[in-house]
């Protein structure tokens, strides 16, 4: 009981970590960034190579991985989703598939179909011994710092800094904060940064933790992570986290004593349900109508 | 004056729409019967007349109704189980006979699921009616997949997640096999039943938009309080076009299954709901000639993209991402109305010589 | 209107975006052909011979399905490259025989590899080496059996597959055999008396063979203290490996493609469990997988008809070509594939030899049908090549030859 409860609490802080990257992109820009699961597997992509085509300590491949995904992010962000900002928000959703699809079969012509075996990053540090003879494994622990660490940077980031208060502006009233004197573009461009380059991070726990690496790695953990962005409200960050946790530790439960083939359907049948309690997610805002 | 003209242009928009369905139909059956036509496109005939049907339904519940859906597929998936096992339970029966019992039957559980998921569904908003949509399309498919049904002479046997609790007799066949889905299933679709049901789905869609509960379902996409306050059920009306969807993804879920002698659950999964909304989308929301033509097109596109082998999925992507910028771009839109505006005034002028 | 102009825009672009691929869609078979996959390898030096001298001539169009594209395209690149070996090697040969090779994708989905099959069929396919992947195998032999078509799958393992259709060969074991034979091997070499099993039941391969290992494991008293299974997108495996783990389970039976394989290993070395793997044929290339630490998979068992490592002149030779044509360890799967040409091109020679020559040119695949189904029934007519010598085939299209029992240590195959 006790070494699934940990499982999920790992996976699930995986989850939180894309989930936070689409909450941020989705509280500021409103739009479905579909992409952000692929970001994922290219951030797993880029510092795999890193490590085993030239050697570089996990810690750099890390932050180069990081700072190509920032890249990608803000550049799929120009080049796809900006000529759009006027346009429906349904269009903005097909360009984000469409991008995602780019993404995926730009990933098999350039690293092949051949599923690659991700390297151990914690490979000396020996698994720590819980009570009750549960094992928890160095990336779990890792995992889950990882998340709380960034939910607060993340949280100081918005509340504190000129940039983060800009960002907020600009996800209440992006008339208004042009207005304001609030740079929205350059705004919406650095949440994109932000978002891509946590998905890299997300990229390295995921494949550290089930270390296969594909074209459609990310696909799967990306859809997941959307769920646990909505279960948790979207746009909230500490929602994303709750979500993302909770998510994580109902799917390895599910699997563990119910059955492997409806664990998903479980965990998208308790999304329902909160939904039908709180329709907009846990600690999402509630909205009221006007005329 | 006014209301009647509105009322011809709306007619008449219909009529260009069986038209294009009717041109469709007499164009390929001519192909087909004087060997015209490549084999690739000949057996990809009923799968687009299906896409069609796919697209025009879920056009009706994000154009019409307004609610973004992402898991049409799913109802899709409901309709062509329930089609594999009718047509497997009318073993001795004539072909049209199964086909047409079997199609009946899945649009009706189609839509009864669409009315029970409807009921949490729809008292959600936006991007979270969306993703409520999504799951119960991914809980359709993993409840197929823990699905075993089995024929023998006693009946249908049904068990879940355990094939061997469905305790047939020896001579029994299994019809569904959980995670491996249907296999020998007899194809009885044509593509003329695939067409009139085509058509008859259009009939209905039309004269349901251009009718006094299609204006109801329009004035609560437009303004749900305003038309609340003019004693406009939003609930009813949201739920009557959403089950009518649903039936309709079933039918041509129907004729899809029956198409092909094996099927699985994971087919109808999220991407396949993806796929018919960017039919909607780029055929134009709301626009019934457009889902048509970008169904068609769409289905037919990653075909014609063989030549570039490993590239082809990649193309498609680029081409979706710049069909999307490109109509969806301001500038180039002005510029594009200048143009058709110019086209008009000549095509006008033309007119009057 | 303006939706009207929408429309008619996107009907334009469309329009113009399919006229741009046309005009560069020479450029794009012409790399194709290079990278090999997709290849139409040209045909080689066949010319006309002499008929009547029971000699094989002529062009023979064989095509390939599966999937090349999306989460299975592993499998289908590994088959396509092996058949395009062994293209290559037949039409350098120059006996006047050659065989002219076209890969279609189909993103291992039925519905596309249905679509492939047309594909081929407006190319003028004569016969057909595929389909890779089990379901869309099934749709396609259906069509294939109605248009007469022979299919030799290399790897389609059910018995659907070839079940009532007499024009379906497998080149593969078909499922059931491969799971009594394990449970025999186990039982015979008393290698467990608990055993668990985790199998893909989403994937016809896996649970046809943990249906047949779980009958014939009760018939000989093996005892399966855990049963766990997954599904094609699961990359958790801490409850499967948990649930064998503490059943004490001493032998773990993984009737299993490798990729998930590795995640299993991983996942028992993370918490410490050391039982003795057993895989099966899909479990062979787990020592391929870039990255792959190879000491996980130290004294994993596996029954396999095909190890690179095999000192036999026919390995040696294809793992080498295989090599540096692209740069890799052929799989099972592109053994696969390689065997599947040498087999048609095998039966294809008998036939000649016995009725004074054939000349396959512009034959029809109906005809073509009815002379390989004539010749892989034949009990006089066997096929050697690098996944077994003396393959034979039954009336019901299954094959039958020896597996291998092979067991890693330090990083490579050893014979047990």
């Amino acid at each position: 009981m006790l070494a699934h409860l940990i499982n999920g609490i790992s996976l699930g802080s995986i989850y939180a970590i894309i989930a936070l990257g689409y909450t941020m992109v989705y509280g500021i820009a409103k739009m479905l960034n579909f992409a952000h699961g692929d970001v994922i597997m290219v951030g797993g992509y880029v510092s795999f190579c890193f490590m085993s085509y030239m050697n570089v300590p996990a810690p750099i491949a890390v932050l180069l991985a990081m700072a190509i995904c920032t890249v990608l992010g803000i550049t799929i962000e120009r080049l796809a989703y900006k000529p759009l900002r006027s346009a429906t928000s349904l269009a903005v959703l097909i360009t984000a598939i469409g991008m995602s699809y780019f993404l995926q079969n730009s990933a098999l012509i350039i690293w092949g179909a051949n599923p690659k075996a991700y390297p151990n990053i914690f490979k000396d540090i020996e698994a720590f011994e819980m009570v009750g003879g549960a094992r928890v494994s160095p990336v779990a622990v890792v995992a889950i710092t990882a998340n709380l660490v960034i939910m607060i940077i993340l949280t100081l980031f918005t509340s504190r800094t000129k940039m983060g208060k800009a960002m907020r502006a600009v996800s209440e009233d992006k008339g208004a904060a042009t207005l304001m004197g609030i740079n929205v573009n350059f705004t919406i461009s650095m949440t994109f940064a932000i978002g891509s380059g946590l998905a890299a991070i997300a990229g390295v726990l995921l494949c550290t933790a089930y270390p296969t690496l594909m074209p459609t790695t990310g696909s799967m953990p990306g859809i997941k992570a959307f769920t646990a962005a909505v279960f948790g409200g979207i746009g909230s960050i500490p929602g994303a986290m709750i979500g993302g946790i909770l998510l994580g530790v109902i799917e390895i439960l599910a699997r563990a004593y119910i059955s492997s083939e409806l664990a998903d359907a479980i965990v998208f049948g308790v999304l329902i349900v909160v939904l039908i309690f709180r329709p907009t997610g846990l600690l999402g805002k509630q909205i009221h109508e006007k005329v | 004056m006014s209301i009647t003209k509105k009322a011809s242009a709306a007619s008449k928009k219909s009529f260009i729409n069986y038209g294009i369905v009717i041109i469709f139909y007499i164009v390929f059956q001519i192909l087909v019967s004087t060997g015209n036509i490549t084999s690739a496109l000949k057996g990809q005939l009923i799968p687009i007349a299906c896409y069609m049907i796919m697209a025009v339904s879920l056009n009706l519940v994000v154009g019409i109704s307004g609610e973004l859906s992402l898991g049409h597929a799913g109802f899709m998936s409901v309709g062509a189980f329930t089609a594999v096992i009718v047509s497997a339970a009318m073993g001795d029966a004539s072909n049209p006979a199964r086909l047409v019992v079997s199609i009946v039957i899945g649009a009706l559980l189609a839509g009864l699921a669409g009315f029970l998921i409807g009921i949490p569904v729809l008292r959600l908003n936006g991007d979270y009616l969306a993703i409520v949509t999504l799951a119960f399309g991914e809980i359709i498919k993993n409840i197929l997949n823990c699905l075993y049904v089995g024929i023998d002479e006693k009946g249908i046997h049904i068990a879940f997640n355990n094939p061997d609790a469905m305790g047939m007799s020896a001579t029994g066949k299994t019809v569904i096999n959980g995670p491996m889905g249907a296999v020998g299933i007899s194809k009885i679709s044509t593509f003329t039943s695939a067409v009139v049901l085509l058509i008859l789905v259009l009939i209905v869609i039309q004269n349901l938009v251009n009718s006094r509960t299609g204006r109801a379902i329009m004035a609560i996409r437009d303004n749900r309080i305003a038309a609340e306050s003019m004693g406009i059920s939003p609930m009813k009306y949201k739920m009557l076009a959403f089950t009518l969807s649903a039936s309709m993804a079933g039918a041509a879920g129907a004729v899809y299954a029956l198409n092909y002698s094996t099927l699985v659950p994971k087919k109808f999964d999220f991407n396949t709901s993806i796929l018919v909304l960017v039919f909607v989308v780029l055929g134009g929301i709301g626009s019934m000639t457009g889902s048509l033509i970008a169904a068609g097109v769409l289905v037919v596109l990653p075909e014609l993209l063989r030549k570039f082998s490993d590239y082809r999925m990649l193309v498609y992507a680029i081409v979706l991402i710049l069909v999307m910028l490109v109509t969806n771009n301001e500038k180039l839109k002005g510029r594009m109305d200048i143009f058709a505006k110019k086209m008009r005034m000549k095509v006008s002028k033309g007119g009057k010589k | 209107m303006k939706k009207k102009l929408l429309s008619l825009i996107m009907a334009g672009t469309m329009v113009m975006a399919m006229a741009g691929c046309g005009s560069s869609a020479d450029a794009g078979a012409a790399t194709g052909t290079e990278t090999g996959t997709a290849a139409t390898t040209d045909a080689g030096t066949g010319t006309a011979a002499p008929a009547g001298d029971g000699a094989l001539t002529g062009t023979l169009k064989l095509g390939v399905i599966g999937p090349l594209t999306g989460g299975a395209a592993i499998y289908g690149n590994a088959v396509v490259n092996g058949t395009s070996i062994a293209v290559d090697e037949i039409n350098a040969q120059g006996t006047g025989f050659s065989i002219e090779l076209q890969a279609q994708d189909d993103e291992h989905d039925a519905e596309k590899s249905v679509n492939a099959y047309h594909q081929l069929q407006d190319w003028g396919v004569q016969a057909i080496a595929g389909t890779v992947t089990t379901t869309p195998c099934i749709a396609v032999s259906a069509e294939a059996n109605s248009d007469r078509v022979f299919m030799l799958t290399p790897s389609a393992s059910a018995t659907t597959v070839t079940e009532g259709k007499d024009n379906v060969f497998q080149l593969c074991f078909a499922d059931p055999n491969q799971g009594s034979a394990s449970a025999q091997y186990i039982s015979d070499n008393k290698l467990a008396t608990k055993v668990a099993v985790i199998y893909n039941n989403a994937d016809a391969y896996s649970t046809g063979i943990y249906q047949t290992f779980k009958a014939k494991a009760s018939e000989l008293g093996l005892e399966i203290v855990s049963e766990t299974t997954f599904t094609d997108d699961t990359t958790d495996f801490s409850v499967q490996v948990g649930d064998a783990q503490s059943a004490g389970a001493d032998l773990v039976f993984l009737p299993i493609y490798y990729t998930p394989a590795s995640l299993i290993l991983q996942q028992a070395a993370k918490t410490g469990y050391e039982p003795t793997f057993f895989g099966v044929d899909g479990m062979d290339g787990i020592l391929t997988i870039e990255g792959f630490d190879t000491s996980l998979a130290e004294g994993v068992m596996l029954l396999t008809p095909f190890s690179a490592d095999a000192t036999d002149d026919l390995t040696k030779n294809f793992v080498s070509s295989f090599n540096s044509k692209f740069g890799e360890t052929p799989s099972q799967f592109a053994a696969d594939g390689y065997d599947c040409a040498y087999a048609i091109k095998a039966a294809l020679e008998f036939y000649a030899a016995k009725n004074g020559g054939l000349d396959v040119t512009g034959m029809g695949a109906d005809e073509l049908c009815e002379i390989l189904i004539s010749v892989f029934t034949d009990s006089s007519f066997s096929a050697d090549g690098v996944t077994g010598l003396g393959m034979v085939w039954d009336t019901n299209g299954q094959v039958n030859k020896q597996p291998k029992a092979v067991v890693i240590k330090d990083g490579v195959y050893v014979g047990m």
